[in-house]
């Protein structure tokens, strides 16, 4: 049910994150003033603050559950696209809220067609975040520029090369928009990426979507470390989701120092990666080789040549062509991403085999240094490789939070 | 509060149906009713309504969330909205026949509440009586009586190439004598039998069920290239065509019938025509899909004079999304012909993704008519 305004979510104006809070009742979420409502409501433990200096889904402990869809721009008119980004702010402000789209999902009016579908109805908000991001096709279209926007295109939003064996289907590769909505509970996920599809009809088609229903990463290393489907703990050194410095370094664009327009100045750029896994071999392999591949021990998840798990890892001791070896930032100049991928089962393949696989997620400054030449060197070097199959690809740039009352996603891009 | 979320242009129209609403609801039924809420108090400025739209306004001054309810005296309810946080308004609009009601908070969502009794009285104006709507359901009426006289027309040209035994004329033919019923099949699914009778696919025909109608003509002209064996079916097309045009003089048409029989041409596109499922041996999917189209087309113009005063900018909307649906066809048909459009199964993936994002970009807007209809009240 649409409770709360605008307003009441996001708070009294564009007030700065330097601006006294002197209004009765105004209290900071995320360093930005929101109305005692709006407060109420962001801070419910259900509930993952939308507005913010960067968007929610990043940096945020990751949720059990993933929908992600990339959508297709259909038109031509940058104010199209402006109209489309206001609603699914408005949208998404009231989803991750733990409200309904619109006037709800039952209208007063029978004859009209509910503005919410209704399916979440009822239940909890789940931590639901939702977070968007822009293909190059944003910035220029088969040679065209389409919305007027080619200047404002990231310098690292660069075409991923082909990495060995790469095997990318065209039709779950790119897109010119995506959404990542992550949850506790799947129907929450799914009822948020519905919504925003169907107010996307006219003006963005889906090009492809994905569901992931574990978590193969953390960004709260005091939790137990998950494991994705080779049975592995999975993110036992990925960035926590409170260490600002690291965040700062590896994550959050800062367009004084990056050569990045300013509209980008606190977003990221992000990497899907659909992997699919070869269980059937892998299931068959001997646990010895399994961990050989790794690097890890499978029951502790210590690296090789370790006791524990969190014992710091020395990349010299660990088998040459093993995974962690390789991806390790020791062996790539200290660069490191933040991954938050989910582990997917898509039905079967027809053959009798499981479809399924790593969604490999991963946010970062600048893909050019911290993802090509890391992926590059795992693609033909670890021997992990002979049981993973890249079908899925893409790169977005992430635009900053919204975090004033008239704000939209990438309004500094769409108004610049 | 802040505008409901729609597709693509439609934030303004979304803005324009809400505004539409409470426009209609104070000019015709009085309507908007403040509601003041709190810990302890659940108070409609007014007990004493009049029937038909009505807008709870809520303002909840407490120190809880509430919720609002409008109920029947049987507790069974019209209308609610729920999590209505403390210093929050919220509207609820209700269509209320004359009768009694309960208005129920429920401070802190628990407990039974504080309900107050309403009484609705008056007669709800109705939709019908608008002279305007009077005047598009005659049009309307007059259109499917002349669009199945001319697949009746046809049906009796096919009939008789058929008895003819002549296979390539039964094929053109059957073309031209789709065009007439598919520009107005939900008037005649509103007949129950007649629809399945007449158009049903050999892929939905249940077990122990015959099979007749158009599709079957379809198999056999294109697939086995006969007419052997269809004088049966051609015989009985034609009674049922007969059947249909005898039942449109007295049939049921509303406004609101109206407006969504054309959503219902469109879900048809985007479920069978777009899919190539609707002609599965002669893949002339692009046929049926433009009479569709034209079908929704006309009761849109039927229906334009109301909703352009109502709903500009929804009229609007489809006016531009109506005009871009057309220009993909006309974008791939092989000439000015109704029936002139290339075989579905020649037609690309890429055309088939641009003709399913007009037809969605239009579908939207369109499921918003008949309450646009309504609320011209």
């Amino acid at each position: 049910m649409s409770s709360l305004s605008r307003r009441g979510l996001f708070g009294i104006g564009a007030a700065t994150a330097g601006a006294a809070v002197a209004a009765t009742g105004a209290v900071a979420v995320g360093g930005f003033p929101v109305s005692e409502a709006g407060a109420a409501t962001w801070s419910r433990p259900d509930v993952i603050p939308f507005p913010g200096r960067n968007q929610a889904g990043i940096a945020t402990p990751v949720q059990d559950r993933m929908h992600t869809v990339a959508f297709d721009l259909t038109t031509s008119d940058r104010a199209a696209v402006i109209r489309l980004f206001k609603a699914w702010t408005d949208a998404a402000a009231r989803m991750t809220a733990g409200n309904e789209v619109g006037e709800g999902a039952i209208p007063g009016v029978n004859e009209a067609p509910p503005d919410d579908t209704g399916e979440a109805l009822g239940l909890p908000a789940a931590r639901l975040t939702l977070t968007l991001g822009l293909g190059p096709g944003v910035f220029e279209s088969d040679g065209k520029d389409r919305f007027g926007l080619r200047s404002q295109k990231p310098a690292a939003l660069i075409e991923l090369p082909r990495f060995a064996g790469d095997k990318l289907d065209p039709e779950r590769t790119g897109g010119d928009l995506i959404v990542q909505a992550c949850a506790d509970d799947p129907q929450i996920a799914v009822h948020a990426i519905r919504n925003l599809v169907r107010i996307g009809f006219g003006t963005a088609t889906v090009r492809w979507s994905q569901l992931g229903f574990g978590k193969t990463s953390s960004t709260t290393p005091s939790e137990l470390t998950p494991r994705n489907l080779f049975g592995f703990k999975d993110g036992t050194e990925n960035i926590a989701s409170d260490d600002q410095t690291l965040l700062n370094q590896h994550v959050w664009v800062n367009s004084s120092q990056d050569d990045e327009p300013a509209w980008l100045d606190g977003g990221t750029f992000m990497v899907a990666r659909r992997i699919a896994m070869r269980i059937e071999t892998w299931d068959r392999t001997s646990l010895i080789e399994q961990e050989q591949l790794i690097g890890r021990s499978k029951g502790s998840g210590a690296p090789l040549g370790s006791a524990k798990e969190r014992d710091k890892i020395n990349v010299a001791a660990l088998p040459p062509a093993s995974h962690v070896r390789l991806v390790h930032p020791d062996s790539n100049n200290g660069h490191r991403l933040l991954r938050r991928g989910y582990s997917f089962v898509d039905g079967s393949d027809g053959l009798g085999r499981l479809d399924a696989g790593l969604f490999f997620i991963a946010f970062c400054r600048d893909p050019r240094t911290q993802y090509v030449p890391m992926q590059a060197r795992v693609a033909s070097q670890e021997l992990l490789a002979e049981y993973l199959v890249h079908t899925g690809s893409g790169l977005w740039a992430v635009p900053p939070g919204v975090n004033t009352a008239d704000g939209y996603w990438a309004q500094p891009l769409l108004e610049a | 509060m802040f505008a409901t979320s729609r597709p693509a242009a439609a934030l303004a129209v979304a803005a324009a149906a809400a505004l539409a609403l409470s426009a209609c609801s104070d000019s015709s039924s009085g309507s908007g009713i403040a509601v003041k809420a709190s810990d302890t108090e659940c108070t409609p400025d007014s007990t004493a309504l009049t029937a038909g739209v009505n807008t709870f306004e809520v303002n909840n001054v407490g120190s809880k969330g509430t919720e609002l309810y409008v109920l029947r005296p049987n507790g069974s309810t019209i209308g609610e909205r729920e999590n209505i946080g403390p210093g929050t308004k919220v509207k609820l609009t209700v269509e209320l026949p004359a009768g009694e009601y309960i208005v129920r908070c429920r401070p802190g969502d628990i407990g039974d509440g504080i309900k107050t009794n309403i009484k609705v009285t008056g007669e709800t104006k109705a939709v019908q009586a608008d002279a305007r709507i009077a005047q598009a359901v005659t049009g309307y009426r007059t259109y499917v009586a002349a669009q199945s006289a001319d697949s009746l027309k046809l049906a009796k040209d096919l009939q008789a190439s058929i008895k003819a035994g002549d296979v390539e004329k039964s094929k053109t033919i059957y073309a031209s004598s789709r065009v007439g019923w598919e520009s107005v099949e939900p008037v005649a699914e509103a007949f129950g039998d007649l629809d399945p009778e007449m158009d049903l696919r050999e892929a939905d025909l249940e077990a122990g069920q015959t099979w007749t109608g158009w599709h079957v003509i379809e198999k056999g002209l294109w697939v086995k290239k006969s007419t052997a064996g269809l004088n049966v079916f051609a015989d009985k097309l034609v009674a049922n065509l007969v059947d249909l045009g005898s039942r449109v003089p007295t049939a049921e048409i509303n406004g609101t019938s109206m407006a969504n029989g054309a959503k219902e041409l469109l879900d048809e596109v985007a479920t069978g025509k777009i899919t190539g499922e609707e002609e599965a041996f002669s893949h002339l999917d692009l046929v049926d899909f433009q009479a569709n189209v034209t079908g929704a087309k006309k009761v849109f113009d039927l229906l334009k004079p109301v909703v352009a005063e109502s709903q500009p900018d929804l009229a609007t909307q489809l006016d531009t999304t109506f005009a871009a649906l057309q220009k993909e066809l006309d974008a791939v048909r092989t000439g000015p012909g109704v029936t002139e459009f290339p075989s579905y199964d020649t037609v690309d993936k890429a055309t088939r993704d641009k003709l399913a994002a007009a037809v969605d970009a239009l579908a939207e807007p369109l499921s918003h008519l008949a309450a646009a209809v309504v609320t011209t009240a």
